[in-house]
């Protein structure tokens, strides 16, 4: 009944399972899209620190670290680009943004 | 034990908002959750002994970005039946998607490299180990110049963040330094010469 690596794997897979079902299902709501991306990144960045815990290196959690700043930027751009989308668009409906089709 | 019953409770509690942020119906609900789901990791992070990034997880995370999303979430006036319809038609599709992920990964990550066996449980560190000294010790010296690259990545972020949302509006007010400094007092100034009254005795 101890705890061991796997447990702490088999958690971020089951997370990022669920962020790709969410990406699937929401892809009309850039918003939830967004969401599911940093739950995809809270799953990798778990199973880096699991690792980093379990191999004794503090590199996993550098790494992860580094993550984090990205992420954050990532989440501002992107909204960023979100509100200038709805003010243009007064939609942020994925399938409005149809513009460019190919 | 009392490791496990946590890991458990919380990872339970993980996976339910990670669900409830996917399936919920309303943007601020979903956002919550997602404040939930980063406070619940911060405590199977601290299990994992990297107690700074617990921290700046629930400080950066919850404390900053979902602040942006809230704000964003509710500046933005969403039509949201307009965006959950087609909802039960692709939740098959996503559920199916899902599934195979999590098998393929599921066999992976229960093979014999990462059971017990081959990764024994670490020595727990001592009180007096201090998570934030060893981080910050390797991180200013090997890591010095990927800090620095993150540094310069939040700056294109900020720069990009607000170049983006800002906009010119015709009737905006705002200074121009050059010419407050050519100013000269003869455009400020006006010397008026009036005749003095004089008071009638």
């Amino acid at each position: 009944m101890s705890l061991h690596l796997s447990h702490y794997l088999i958690l971020a897979a089951i997370l990022f399972s669920i962020s790709l079902a969410g990406i699937v299902i929401n892809r009309k709501n850039v918003i939830i899209l967004l969401m599911s991306i940093e739950i995809m990144l809270l799953a990798v960045n778990l199973n880096f620190i699991a690792f980093s815990h379990y191999l004794d290196d503090l590199a996993g959690q550098i790494f992860v670290f580094f993550i984090l700043t990205v992420a954050a930027a990532e989440a501002a751009i992107g909204l960023a680009i979100l509100v200038v989308l709805f003010r243009n668009r007064g939609s942020i409906n994925v399938t409005d943004i149809s513009e460019l089709k190919g | 034990m009392t490791e496990t019953i946590i890991f458990y409770a919380f990872a339970f509690l993980t996976v339910t908002a990670a669900t409830a942020v996917v399936t919920a119906r309303n943007p601020v609900h979903a956002a919550l959750f997602l404040v939930l789901t980063f406070f619940t990791s911060a405590v199977i992070w601290i299990t994992l002994e990297a107690e700074f990034l617990a921290i700046s997880l629930v400080l950066v995370y919850v404390g900053a970005v979902m602040v942006l999303f809230l704000f964003v979430v509710m500046m933005l006036d969403i039509n949201i039946a307009r965006l959950h319809e087609g909802f039960s038609r692709v939740l098959p599709l996503g559920i199916i998607v899902a599934a195979i992920m999590f098998v393929l990964m599921w066999s992976v990550v229960t093979s014999d490299i990462f059971s017990l066996n081959s990764m024994p449980n670490p020595v727990p560190k001592g009180a007096d180990f201090s998570n934030t000294k060893a981080l910050g010790s390797v991180l200013y010296t090997d890591y010095v110049f990927a800090f620095e690259i993150a540094a310069v990545i939040l700056l294109v972020a900020i720069v990009a963040a607000i170049s983006l949302t800002m906009r010119k509006r015709p009737r905006t007010k705002y200074q121009n330094p050059s010419d407050q400094i050519k100013v000269r007092k003869e455009d400020r100034l006006r010397i008026v010469k009036m005749p003095t009254s004089r008071e009638e005795s």
